[in-house]
């Protein structure tokens, strides 16, 4: 016989604040969540298989298509991986390694500022949403300039950049970045002393640290937990030892915690960019290693070698040495990490993609189980998830 | 580079269980029987400290035996410190026991690890499919299930 005590309801997949197609079972009684079982799926691509088909070169723009707000951090633990996989990290060169750290930390405040748009917008506060967008509208164009795209960036590759930075862009970069901790300041002014808005989000959404650790969050959802570890500092990629900058933490576990975790955040990056411009000086963007690193577009007009080189790289690709790699970069959403198997051949064995979203949506029924049915969209906001990368 | 520390304890605590070691690029990879799996991370947990369970995963050696492997990424956030660890299962009993006892987080992992691969958990508290719906037929992360879809020509191995 059917339980009359309480009732079940769906919420989404199609649902303004679900940021996607997932589905959450509420099983309510009244109004409070007895529980709540995400139902996902709806967006497999199979990435993962695919990429088996794939040269490694040839994987990079799947990557995109993960955590599609912040594509260059997926690019980023890609190309690492596959980096340590062949044993060249260190024939990076160092201009590379800047304009990564420069564009990752962009692409941080790119993916931070949709998370608080939306999770604004959940709650109700529309105006953020409208400037928040004003300012990713910019880092948007700057994506444009630097890689063509706006979203699907596909930017870094094996061995360094795609390209170079175009002219006079570290100027734009910098007035940006010069304005952005103001506009911060207004994001602040618009919810910080909002009573509305700390009656949403203050102790809503509790989550212990050893709660959090045990279900494996990471990432600023984790460091709101008041657990300070953050992978740019413990286990530094790309030359982040060289950046001063604060890791963020707070104790009071909720909503409200990890929302100025965020905007903390968010002024750290602004700091990292403007040490990134002072960082960047002239030099080659990609590393000498012709087996591996497409040859410029130049050189494959002009020269013999260049041809044959980029002959080889596009119809066959390059064969790393047998064994196995995992990767993990700090994402604006919590750790993402690539586990490389190669066996010999040119393209993946396999392939395992650690999804920050996946892992840190699975603490969602504890955090919402015996709140109220409002509190769901607030913890899904501040969990910050995208489908793209949960579902992969 | 030295031995990871872990090696000599974990020989030394289940010395009949370990059946290989190897480093690559500064990464240790413990491979162990698949048996006492759920002892060796609570130990691996407890007395060792990796607290997080970063991923878990399978892979299919199709063609070698035993066919799958079960790996798990560990981390310690006190230590800050990388463990890979292994266990191989067979193709004509694909389970292993579940250890979402331990980590939390293994739960998902090993839901997706049963949709993708048709690896079984024994013991697990909630094994649905994930990422597939309910009715969907075979294990797509297989290597012989083929990439353009169930009823196309199996895989026949790499064109290059």
């Amino acid at each position: 016989m059917a339980n009359t005590d309480t009732m079940t309801i769906n919420m989404g997949p199609q649902h303004p604040s679900t940021h996607g197609v997932l589905q959450v079972l509420l099983e309510l009684d009244g109004e409070v969540v007895k529980k709540a079982t995400p139902h996902i799926g709806f967006l497999h691509r199979g990435i993962e298989k695919l990429s088996e088909h794939r040269t490694y070169h040839q994987v990079l723009p799947l990557t995109d298509r993960l955590d599609y707000l912040a594509p260059m951090h997926n690019n980023l633990g890609y190309v690492l991986a596959v980096e340590k996989l062949l044993g060249i990290t260190d024939a990076i060169p160092e201009r590379a390694q800047v304009v990564r750290v420069l564009m990752a930390e962009l692409t941080r405040l790119k993916s931070h500022l949709v998370w608080l748009a939306c999770h604004a917008l959940d709650i109700g506060a529309m105006t953020v949403f409208i400037y928040c967008f004003r300012e990713r509208e910019e880092i948007m164009n700057i994506y444009e300039k630097v890689s063509g795209a706006r979203m699907t960036s596909n930017y870094f590759r094996v061995g360094g950049l795609s390209a170079d930075l175009p002219e006079g862009l570290e100027r734009e970069i910098k007035s940006f970045i010069d304005d952005m901790p103001s506009h911060i300041d207004t994001y602040e002014g618009l919810l910080t002393g909002n009573k509305i808005w700390q009656k949403r989000v203050m102790d809503v959404g509790y989550i212990s640290a050893e709660d959090a650790i045990d279900l494996g969050v990471s990432g600023p959802s984790l460091r709101g937990s008041g657990v300070d570890w953050d992978l740019r500092r413990d286990q530094p990629y790309s030359g982040y030892e060289n950046y001063d900058f604060k890791v963020c933490t707070d104790d009071g576990c909720d909503t409200w915690a990890r929302y100025k975790v965020r905007l903390e955040e968010m002024r750290e990056s602004c700091k990292i960019v403007l040490q990134a411009l002072a960082k960047l000086k002239p030099g080659p963007v990609l590393a000498d290693l012709p087996k591996i690193v497409l040859p410029p577009k130049k050189d494959v007009v002009n020269t013999i070698e260049g041809l044959i080189h980029h002959f080889k790289i596009i119809s066959e690709g390059f064969k790393p040495e047998k064994g196995e790699i995992y990767q993990g970069v700090e994402n604006p959403k919590g750790e993402v990490g690539f586990y490389l198997v190669s066996d010999g051949s040119p393209r993946p064995y396999r392939m395992k993609i650690r999804p920050a979203s996946f892992i840190n949506l699975q603490a969602l029924s504890k955090m919402v189980e015996g709140s109220l049915i409002a509190d769901v969209v607030a913890v899904i906001g501040t969990l910050d998830i995208v489908l793209g990368e949960i579902d992969r | 580079m030295s031995e990871h520390p872990a090696v000599a304890k974990l020989k030394g605590q289940f010395s009949d269980n370990v059946l290989d070691v190897t480093e690559f690029r500064g990464e240790t990879t413990i491979t162990v029987k698949k048996e006492q799996i759920v002892e060796i991370c609570n130990y691996l947990k407890q007395e060792l400290d990796y607290n997080f369970l970063t991923d878990l995963c399978g892979v299919d050696y199709l063609g070698q035996s035993p066919r799958f492997m079960v790996v798990y990424q560990l981390y310690s956030i006190g230590k800050h410190d990388r463990l890979r660890i292994k266990a191989p299962v067979e193709e004509n009993d694909p389970r292993i026991d579940t250890v979402s006892g331990v980590w939390g987080t293994a739960n998902w992992l090993e839901r997706e690890c049963w949709d993708l691969f048709g690896i079984s958990f024994d013991k697990h508290p909630d094994l649905r499919r994930i990422l597939l719906p309910a009715d969907w037929e075979g294990h797509p992360l297989r290597k012989d299930y083929p990439v353009q879809g169930p009823d196309r020509e199996p895989y026949q191995g790499r064109l290059s």
